[in-house]
This record gives structure tokens, C-alpha cells and sequence, in this order.
């Protein structure tokens, strides 16, 4: 490491210590390829959500209260006579979405650069396992308000777990702490959506150490192969980072102070009532692709199982990809089918939201199997068949080359 | 080329939330009719005399069978109610209070800080009063429904005697706007049920106006407070972003 300084102080302390010479080289120092592209930014900007998203929690924990019968109030009681109480929900409920919006994209990006390949395999195996802590952490906050989306959503998705045989019942029994969703859940879920933004953070901290032990992957999909190829994190991706926190900011801001109720529910401003149940019961909009393939299969158990398979085959995603190119810039086949996979995606969102029966259901079953034949059939056979373009010799080399032809004078 | 599909790409995923939000709204029922309402838009208020009129109608009128238990008398100067005013409309009130040093419940004049008590003493007396329907609390309703303060005014105006051939049962009442087209509420507004203390004429479509406009406010007190900090934070965020562009530019530059 080459951190310098002329403290003695700080000498002193990073000899024995060495924070400063580790945070040094991971925020000033670490190399990073000079071609990332806007579809990089959103790393960062999960950082800081997440960071955003612990701090509203914990402000928002100090006045919440974790019973059925004082839950909602308490919510209430936070929008209402909390001094920015209104402020603190929104951005957490508003913040929730957006987190996930930036972690989908940051996902995206990585299937359409291929950055889940050797020798970054585990750099995208832990961030399969981020989503779905995530995805855990969301749900149990979402039952949190205890509206009636809140009772209903964990009673759905706690059921799923009835479907497996023998153990099924018991698991729920067990899940619930009772015979029924009630107080001693809401309990539970409370706590360990205090508990697992922390366990995220920890993956978060794995997640980086295997992206620098093997470096970022970047829009050329070629490997750093000299000094003219990388530049350094400090200043080049701080300012270009801080750069991407603002814009992003700002739409996050437009729905948490002109739409804080959009991505919600109407329903969860309605009190939990187990004997009311809502006419659609809908999960959070970035369930719903997970929800239409649940229920595209006519047979419980094997729903359960497609919809976990969904997010299952992205463990494996680095062994079906046959390809030895990385980037879809030089994968003609793949580029097409990368984007029919985002539309499929999308279509599978839209059918979640809506009732499973008709044409929907049609739909949603088709866009189900497509979701599988993607990663299944698709990508190992992509590999064998396609013939990627020629990759540039190096990244300094293309750079250069797109700078000279694109926009001659620019940095004269 | 690859920018402009990522762009593209975050638009879509975007959209899904979006779409769905769209989808959900268009729910079961008659297209709602839609008021251009003072509070709507990013800088919209509400407006004091108009939200005022609707506690009128609320207090008047809907609190024979509505609660709103999540609005003290005090929140009433957020509505432009002076001090004196809001503390005449909580004495008005009888509250229950107690137990006094005997141990005895007591009842005394509402103050501000007492939220606006409820019709009935549980939800089960509330439902025996009211054919088995429990009319429910009107804090959130405008936040709670599909539609919002358009559902509520909708639904206000929308009684017809023509069921258009909907069997509607014993009890219950034909209305297009409401969810399977019969609710137990019978059409609770006619013109001049209240006289209006600012002279307005207390039309149907006028007082429908104000009680929604008014329940709007009861379910969002802080709109006006978020949409102001919303347009700092916007143009906080907008300035932010271009010197952060420009720096971005400038250090990027002394590459070569």
C-alpha cells in the first residue's frame, strides 16, 4: 500500500492499525478501468441507500411500536405529531423502492456486461445473496404499518411455505409464532427487520472485498492490461459518483415529496382486519415479476419452487454462460436477447399486478417459461453458437480510438 | 449507443412501477370524475376556506356515524381556525375523562388537545346502528381509497334513484363510483343540509367538494409543508447535480 503521510500522529496509529491505508486504497487509490459508463453509478448509489435506509430506520424505530393493536397509531402518530416524522416514513417506504429500482438496474447492467464471470463469480453470488436479504427485509417492513396490505401480504407469502410436504405446516406454525399472522409475527418480523439491514451491510463489505480483489469489469468486457487502461477511484469516480448520488436524489425526491404514496398501496392505509380480506392482494411492485411466475404454475408446491428458482438460477448464472466473451457490446445474438429478457421481465411485473386469470394468465405462463429457457437453454447455447465481434486490443486503445473519431477536440 | 439503452432500460424498469400503479387505479367501477382541486399539482395548497366549509359539513353531517380519531381540535388552526375558534368547537364536545380521584369516569368540555371523539363507543355498536355496516373512520379515507379525493367526491355525487338495472338489497344504495355498485351509506348530502357560515350556497356538488377537500387534509396535514421542502430540496439537487457535472467534466478532462 502507498499510503504516505508526515503525521506521526496518524503514522503512528495506521502502523498498528491500518485503517487509514486500507480506507486509502479503497476510496483513493483502487483502480478502476477509465471506460465505465452511467451503468456503472449504481453500486454507489446502493451504498448510499442502504446507509439512508438504515439511519430513516433507526429514527423511524425510536417512535414505532411493535403491536397489532398500536402499530398503526404509531405509524400515525409518526406522519402526524413527529417533528419530520412524515418526512422520516417517506423516504424509508419511498426509499425501499428506490433501493430496489438502483439494485435491479446495478443487476441488469451486470447481465449485459457480463460481470458475473471468472473471475468474478463470487462477487455476483454474494449480491444474489444481498437481493435476497433484501427482498426478506422488505417484506417485513412492508408488514410493519400493519394496514391491511400489510396482514394480507405476510399472510400470503408465509403460506407459501405450506405448500412444502410434511414440514410445510409446521414451518408456518413455527414462522408465525402462533396458529395464525398475529402480534407475536409482527414481533418477530420487527426485529429482524432492525437485524438484517446489518446483516446486509456485512455482505455489502464481502461484495467489495472480492470486487477488489479481482477489479470492476467494465463496458469492453476485456481486462486492465496496463497503466493507460485504469485510473484512479479518487478523483476520477468520487466527483463522477457524487455526480450520480444528485441525479438519482433527484428522482427519489420527486416521489417521496409529490408521490410518497404512488408505489404503495391504498389498501395499507386501512387498519389490519383478518376478517376483511381486500379484493386483490398485491405485494410490493418489485415482487410482482417473482409473484407472476408463483402463480403461472397451476400446482402450489411447484409455484414455490419456480418463483425461488428464479432468483436460485442466478446462483448458477456464471456456469450456464458458455460465452468466453463477456460483454453484450460484442455479442451480437446475445444483445437481442439480453433486451427480450428485460421486456420479458417487465411483462412479467405487469402480470403480477394483475388478477392471474384470462389472457393474463396466458401471458404470465409464456413469460414464465421464457424467464427459464433465458438462462436454461439460452445462455449456454449462446456461447457455442454465436460469433462474437473482434474485442479491441486494449481499453486505453478503444477509448482513445472513440474519442478521436466521436468528439476530436474535446480534451485539448 | 449503449448509454442511450441502459437509459432505455432504467426507464422500463421505472415504468413497471408505474404501470402498475396505473393499472391498479383503474379498479372495478365507473370512471371517476375528476376536480381540479386547489391542493393538486406540485405547488397546490389547500384552500382554507374551502377545507374549513368541509370540517362544517364533516362536523354537521358525517360525524353523526364517521370518527376521526387521528385529528385533535388543536389541528384544526392548521386550517386557519383561530385559537379561540378551535378551543368554542372542542367545548362543544363532550369528552369522557377520568377516572377522577373517586375512581369515577367524568365527562367535561372537549380542549384542544382531545382528538375528535368517536360517534360510538366500539365498532360493534357502530355496526348494530348501522344495518351491520361499520362506517368506517374518515382520518385516512381519502389516502385509504382508489381515487382519493376524486373517489370521495365520486362517490358523494354519484347516488342515482336509476339503479340501471343493478338489484340493489335491502339496506343498501345504488352507486356507480362505489365497488359492486351498492354500499349501505345512503346518499348522506342534499342541498342546503348545512348552512355554510361564509354565506357559500350549500349545494350537493359544492358541499361534496368541501368534505372531500377537507378529508384530504385530514389524512395529509403536512402536504404543504412536504411540497415546499420538496421544491428546496429539487432545486438543492438540480444545482448540486450541474456543479457536480461540470467538476466531473473538468477532472475527467486532464485525461488523455
Amino acid at each position: 500500500m502507498s499510503f504516505q503521510t508526515d503525521n506521526k500522529l496518524i503514522k503512528w496509529f495506521d502502523d498498528r492499525l491500518p485503517l487509514v491505508s486500507v480506507m486509502h486504497h479503497t476510496f483513493v487509490q483502487h483502480p478502476y478501468p477509465r471506460n465505465l459508463n452511467v451503468a456503472y453509478q449504481f453500486g454507489s448509489i446502493l451504498g448510499v441507500m442502504l446507509t439512508l435506509q438504515i439511519v430513516t430506520g433507526i429514527v423511524l424505530a425510536m417512535h414505532y411500536t411493535a403491536h397489532t393493536s398500536l402499530a398503526f397509531d404509531s405509524v400515525e402518530h409518526i406522519m402526524r405529531d413527529v417533528n419530520y416524522g412524515w418526512l422520516l416514513r417517506y423516504m424509508h417506504a419511498n426509499g425501499a423502492s428506490m433501493f430496489f429500482i438502483a439494485v435491479y438496474l446495478h443487476m441488469f447492467r451486470g447481465l449485459y456486461y457480463g460481470s458475473y464471470k471468472a473471475p468474478r463469480e463470487m462477487i455476483w453470488i454474494i449480491g444474489v445473496v444481498i437481493l435476497l436479504v433484501m427482498m426478506a427485509t422488505g417484506f417485513m417492513g412492508y408488514v410493519l404499518p400493519w394496514g391491511q396490505m400489510s396482514f394480507w401480504g405476510a399472510t400470503v407469502i408465509t403460506n407459501l411455505f405450506s405448500a412444502l410436504p410434511v414440514v410445510g405446516d409446521p414451518i408456518v406454525t413455527w414462522l408465525w409464532g402462533g396458529f395464525a399472522v398475529d402480534n407475536p409475527t409482527l414481533n418477530r418480523f420487527f426485529s429482524l427487520h432492525y437485524l438484517l439491514p446489518f446483516v446486509i451491510f456485512g455482505l455489502v463489505f464481502l461484495h467489495l472485498v472480492a470486487l477488489h480483489q479481482k477489479g470492476s469489469t467494465n463496458p469492453l468486457g476485456i481486462e486492465i492490461k496496463g497503466p493507460a487502461d485504469y485510473i484512479s477511484f479518487h478523483p476520477y469516480f468520487t466527483v463522477k459518483d457524487f455526480f450520480g448520488f444528485a441525479a438519482f436524489g433527484v428522482i427519489f425526491a420527486i416521489f417521496v415529496f409529490w408521490f410518497p404514496n404512488y408505489l404503495g398501496h391504498p389498501d395499507n392505509y386501512i387498519p389490519a382486519d383478518p376478517l376483511v380480506t381486500p379484493a386483490h392482494i398485491v405485494p410490493e411492485w418489485y415482487f410482482l415479476p417473482f409473484y407472476a411466475i408463483l402463480r403461472s404454475v397451476p400446482d402450489k408446491l411447484m409455484g414455490v419452487l419456480a418463483m425461488f428458482a428464479a432468483i436460485g438460477v442466478l446462483f448458477i448464472l456464471p456456469w450456464l454462460d458458455r460465452s468466453r466473451v463477456r460483454s453484450a457490446a460484442f455479442r451480437p445474438q446475445y444483445k437481442w436477447f439480453f433486451w427480450i429478457f428485460a421486456l420479458d421481465c417487465i411483462v412479467l411485473g405487469y402480470a403480477g399486478s394483475q388478477p392471474a386469470e384470462g389472457n393474463m394468465l396466458i401471458i404470465s405462463r409464456i413469460a414464465t417459461i421464457y424467464y427459464f429457457v433465458h438462462f436454461i437453454f439460452l445462455m449456454p447455447v449462446l456461447g457455442w453458437f454465436e460469433r462474437p465481434k473482434p474485442l479491441p486490443t486494449s481499453i486505453s486503445e478503444a477509448v482513445l480510438a472513440g474519442k478521436a473519431s466521436s468528439s476530436g477536440g474535446e480534451n485539448a | 449507443m449503449i448509454n442511450r439503452s441502459i437509459k432505455v432500460l432504467a426507464g422500463a424498469i421505472l415504468g413497471i412501477g408505474l404501470m402498475t400503479g396505473s393499472t391498479l387505479a383503474a379498479g372495478d367501477a365507473k370512471e371517476l370524475k375528476t376536480v381540479d382541486w386547489h391542493h393538486s399539482g406540485p405547488f397546490g395548497t389547500y384552500d382554507r376556506a374551502q377545507v374549513q366549509r368541509g370540517f362544517q359539513v364533516y362536523a354537521e353531517v358525517c360525524a353523526a356515524c364517521h370518527g376521526l380519531k387521528y385529528i385533535a381540535y388543536r389541528n384544526l388552526m392548521e386550517i386557519g381556525f383561530s385559537e379561540e375558534q378551535a378551543k368554542a368547537i372542542a367545548a362543544e364536545k363532550d369528552i369522557e375523562d377520568g377516572p377522577d380521584a373517586n375512581g369515577d369516569m367524568f365527562t367535561r368540555a372537549g380542549r384542544l388537545s382531545d382528538k375528535v371523539p368517536s360517534p360510538f363507543p366500539n365498532d360493534n355498536a357502530a355496526k348494530a346502528s348501522n344495518g351491520g355496516a361499520y362506517p368506517p373512520d374518515l382520518s385516512l379515507i381519502a389516502k385509504a381509497r382508489v381515487g382519493g379525493e376524486d373517489y370521495l367526491y365520486s362517490l358523494l355525487t354519484g347516488y342515482d334513484e336509476d339503479s340501471h338495472g343493478q338489484e340493489c338489497g335491502t339496506g343498501t344504495y345504488y352507486n356507480a363510483y362505489f365497488p359492486g355498485g351498492c354500499l349501505a351509506m345512503p346518499s348522506p348530502i342534499f342541498d342546503d343540509l348545512v348552512e355554510y357560515v361564509d354565506g357559500t350556497p350549500a349545494t350537493v356538488d359544492q358541499m361534496s367538494k368541501d368534505v372531500s377537500a377537507f378529508l384530504t387534509w385530514a389524512a395529509e396535514p403536512k402536504m404543504e409543508e412536504r411540497k415546499s421542502m420538496g421544491f428546496k430540496v429539487i432545486i438543492f439537487l438540480l444545482i448540486m447535480s450541474g456543479l457536480l457535472y461540470a467538476a466531473k467534466r473538468r477532472i475527467w478532462a486532464r485525461l488523455h
